[in-house]
């Protein structure tokens, strides 16, 4: 059972951290990218980013269930949602965004079914959270905020509002006991 | 017997034989979860990973192509490596036992089977006899059960009608034989439907009908009325044989379903039809084809509810704790 | 020199006895004395029945040993001691064997089988028509002579309504009891569970209750029209047991039977495909079971039988309809009937008469009683012994039954035969 959650959003200024990570993506805006949220904390990163930068291209999102290599343990999550990529991203360079990002997995997951939708020139990776515990070699381009955590501790981005458009919480969380 | 063989120990959908049984909450996400894969042939790459390195076995002991072909598109749109098997042929002659059959794949080390049969009960018989690990996925067993039909018969439904709480829904034809027309209205029921009919000739249709919670109707006209989904159901001709219509002639003019009888039924009906159909028999072809009729969408979206299907029934064991804690190991 | 049974609950209700008496039984296999020892009675062995019932060797009206023919399935030896082992003394086959019991060598041939094992009797039904065929009658007088206690066709429908009549006829001239599986065979078709609603919920071609009441209608015109002895066949529903009722009570001489699973099963029992409970005539609704057990009461039925019909696994291993129907019934026949008191159905007395000298009567043999000089027969049984059905504890080489599981009263503990003991338990009265 999950213990009820620390707050750590506190000590973190969210919204600084996404104009801070805005700032840094700023030059990417010259060569027209492709701006794609991860289901579901992701999206709200990327929606928030999306509207700092002022991107042209309307806001992708990606569900990566179908993705996972932990399917045949835990299998597939009862609410996925359609992944939807509005433009063609063949040749277009993607940002892409997730709230944390921890052993590399979802990321993984995501750049396979990226290419399964055509070939980008580039992708960027921008996280709001970059905790430690990495299992695969994938490294974040853009970061809000590092945060080191011991193990069993989780990290989660709430909303106040189902669709994530309230105000953002970063959460820490004890799973087990 | 009392055990229900559809779940597992987890109480997690383990096989997928029959409607019968299975809750709303089931029937939903199954539905749910086909809206996700629909996108996923409409891309460039109609693949995801999801049963990478599992083995399908279409297990076909009655042919239909077009059955088989879905399943078939439908586990390789998941990666899976698909072997297609038609024993109408072949094992059945020599005098091989279903079981048999069942026994010499297994040791192919399937993951799922497919099975279509001719006899009621057999893939509950199969299920009944293969290892824990391997799933059973009912193509259609005799005048008992076809689910994936009838849910994708649902998701059709639910497309164009939104939600199943205020709809009036009538299913035609040969009712008695009809594994389609049970499995439907086991879904519909549990979905909510508040008022299933079935339309036949007292000779299709089953003794105690009404106890499936269904209204039987023998007059189409009444039976038409007000309703939003019309479900119309192949009839066999060698019924004709077994004296249960008098005429082709007959039937068409009493059951089949014209622009005329149409009328009868709400503005916005939809016309439906698992196919294949008998033009002239059942469904005059203005009808078929007409701009009632979703008859050709509903092959569509059978892949993508047999993908969802599949996915489910060969996920893993753990996501019944659901609620906060999955999408923190979501993100995990 | 004899042997004595004492200390236990003596029931035969042939003699109208029910009380604690010891009974004493010669060497050469006969009653000599009930309650009080004869003086010059020498006993050499006793048997203590203390709290135990002792009743009449049980009768089992139909019983299929799947020899000649199909000895994959089972042998009169392995199922002559299965039923010994439940009690059962007198066992009667019907002639559906392969080859068929049409001719006098094939019904001697049956039964000196089942003397040379010294287990229980069996006594062959004869054939009514010609290899079952429902054509040409058999040489009736001549099966009789060789030891056929009745003729049936079994399962065979005689479709032709003239060769009915005149088989009634034949047999009525020679005072013979004709055994009938009543049921129009057109209604019956390809079906193989009862048409109701669990027939339409499975996509199960079903039998109409009208495929059984058509057949009793017809052959009660015919007995009425030939005055034969005619005995109905595990009747399944409730409108033929109400259809015999009112022929008898009109003075016909018709008797009937039920078989123990159709007193206790429905067509519910079926649940999802389960082929342990494919039999024919089908289980039926719960208002035609609780009719059966009515007719039982009032005695329109007067037998309960087991309908024994052992196969083996793969039999069973099929699409519901493809599966053989029959279930494995000889060690379930005085546990399933003894529930029926349980049960509140029956006394105990009258379960035991539905077992033992109700069918006798019906066959016309003299056995199912212990009056002086009866044949002793015997089974002895533990009354509070509770038990449970598992494939480890069946005899018979026919596992298929659909009472796996089922927890019991009543345990078998002493079986005789012509006074000889053939059957003891090891743990006796042991729970």
């Amino acid at each position: 059972m999950s213990k009820p959650g620390r707050i750590l959003s506190e000590n973190l200024d969210i919204a600084q951290a996404l104009s801070r990570m805005a700032e840094e993506l700023r030059p990417l805006l010259a060569r027209d990218p492709v701006m794609i949220g991860i289901h579901t904390g992701g999206v709200w990163v990327a929606r928030r980013l999306h509207e700092l930068l002022n991107v042209k291209e309307p806001l992708g999102t990606l569900d990566i269930s179908f993705y996972r290599d932990d399917f045949t343990r835990i299998g597939i999550h009862p609410e996925v949602k359609a992944s939807e990529l509005p433009v063609n991203i063949d040749e277009r360079h993607v940002i892409l965004s997730d709230d944390v990002l921890h052993t590399g997995r979802t990321i993984r997951a995501a750049l396979n079914e990226i290419f399964d939708y055509g070939r980008p020139a580039s992708i960027t990776l921008a996280v709001l959270v970059d905790r430690n515990g990495r299992e695969l070699p994938i490294q974040a381009d853009v970061i809000g905020h590092p945060v080191g955590l011991k193990k069993g501790e989780h990290i989660k981005l709430t909303s106040d509002a189902p669709d994530g458009l309230g105000r953002l919480t970063l959460e820490i969380q004890e799973v087990g006991g | 017997m009392t055990k229900d063989l559809q779940f597992d120990s987890h109480g997690l959908l383990h096989h997928f034989l029959t409607i019968e049984g299975l809750g709303r909450q089931t029937l939903l996400q199954i539905l749910d979860t086909a809206e996700s894969f629909v996108s996923v042939g409409e891309r460039e790459i109609k693949k995801v990973p999801l049963l990478r390195g599992k083995t399908v076995v279409n297990l076909f002991f009655e042919s239909s192509t077009r059955t088989r072909t879905t399943f078939e598109i439908a586990a390789k749109r998941l990666s899976a490596d698909v072997i297609n098997i038609d024993t109408t042929v072949s094992a059945a002659i020599k005098g091989e036992s279903l079981l048999d059959t069942i026994r010499n794949l297994e040791a192919m080390h399937t993951d799922l089977f497919v099975v279509r049969h001719s006899k009621s009960g057999a893939a509950y018989l199969v299920a009944q006899h293969v290892p824990p690990h391997v799933r059973i996925i009912n193509a259609g067993d005799g005048s008992h059960a076809h689910p994936t039909q009838a849910m994708l018969d649902m998701f059709t439904i639910r497309r164009y009608k939104g939600s199943f709480e205020n709809l009036k829904v009538a299913i035609v034809g040969d009712i008695l034989h009809s594994r389609v027309a049970r499995s439907q209205t086991h879904a519909l029921t549990t979905l909510g439907v508040p008022e299933v009919r079935v339309i036949a000739p007292r000779t299709l249709l089953p003794t105690a009908v009404e106890r499936l919670g269904v209204h039987p109707y023998t007059d189409m006209r009444a039976g038409l009325e007000g309703v939003d989904v019309i479900i119309m159901l192949r009839l066999q001709r060698e019924r004709m044989r077994g004296a249960r219509i008098p005429s082709e002639q007959e039937f068409f003019n009493l059951y089949g379903l014209t622009a005329d009888k149409l009328r009868l039924a709400n503005k916005d009906a939809i016309v439906m039809h698992p196919g294949p159909m008998n033009r002239g028999l059942e469904i005059d072809s203005s009808v078929a084809d007409g701009p009632q009729s979703v008859i050709l969408p509903q092959v569509t979206n059978g892949i993508a509810v047999r993908m969802a299907v599949m996915a489910i029934i060969m996920g893993g064991k753990a996501k019944q704790e659901k609620s906060e804690q999955s999408s923190i190991r979501r993100r995990a | 020199m004899g042997l004595a049974i004492q200390g236990g609950r003596l029931i035969d209700p042939a003699n109208s006895v029910d009380g604690k008496k010891d009974i004493f039984v010669s060497d050469d296999g006969f009653v000599v004395a009930v309650g009080k020892k004869p003086d010059d009675f020498e006993i050499s062995r006793t048997i203590d029945a203390t709290g135990k019932v002792v009743c009449p060797g049980l009768v089992d009206l139909r019983a299929r040993m799947r020899e000649p023919g199909l000895e994959y399935k089972a042998t009169i030896e392995s199922e002559a001691r299965a039923a010994v082992t439940a009690g059962i003394t007198t066992l009667c086959c019907p002639p559906d064997t392969d080859p068929v019991i049409d001719t006098p060598a094939m019904a001697q041939m049956i039964q000196h089988r089942a003397w040379r094992f010294e287990l229980a009797f069996i006594h062959p039904l004869g054939a009514l028509t010609r290899g079952l065929k429902g054509e040409l009658l058999t040489d009736m007088e001549a099966l009789d002579e060789a030891g056929c206690v009745g003729f049936t066709n079994a399962l065979q429908p005689i479709k032709d309504t003239l060769v009915m009549r005149r088989a009634m006829e034949y047999a009525a001239s020679f005072d013979l009891t004709v055994f009938l599986h009543s049921e129009d065979p057109w209604l019956h078709g390809n079906g193989c569970v009862h048409e109701g609603e669990v027939g339409t919920r499975l996509g199960l071609p079903g039998i109409p209750e009208a495929a059984e009441t058509v057949g009793v209608a017809r052959d009660l015109a015919l007995i009425e029209q030939t005055g034969v002895q005619a005995h109905f066949c595990q009747l399944s529903s409730s409108r033929a047991a109400d259809m015999v009722a009112e022929a008898r009570s009109r003075g016909l001489l018709v008797t009937a039977d039920v078989t123990a699973h159709h007193l206790h099963l429905t067509e519910h029992d079926i649940g999802f495909f389960n082929t342990q409970c494919h039999v024919l005539p089908p289980l039926r609704s719960s208002r035609d079971r609780e009719a059966l057990r009515q007719a039982l009461k009032s005695g329109v039925a007067s037998a309960v039988c087991s309908d024994h019909q052992p196969h083996e696994p793969d039999a069973k291993l099929a699409p519901f309809s493809d599966s053989a129907p029959g279930i494995s019934g000889l060690e379930t026949l005085l546990p399933l009937t003894l529930k029926l008191v349980e049960e509140k159905v029956l006394s105990l007395s009258d379960a035991i008469a539905s077992i033992t000298c109700q069918p006798a009567d019906i066959l016309g043999i003299d056995t199912g009683h212990l009056g002086i000089d009866a044949t002793a027969d015997i089974c002895i049984f533990d009354p509070e012994s509770w038990w449970s059905l598992s494939e480890e504890k069946i005899v018979s080489r026919g596992l298929n039954t659909p009472f796996l599981g089922w927890e019991f009263c009543g345990r078998v503990t002493h079986t005789l035969v012509g006074g000889q003991v053939v059957f003891e338990s090891e743990n006796g009265s042991k729970t």
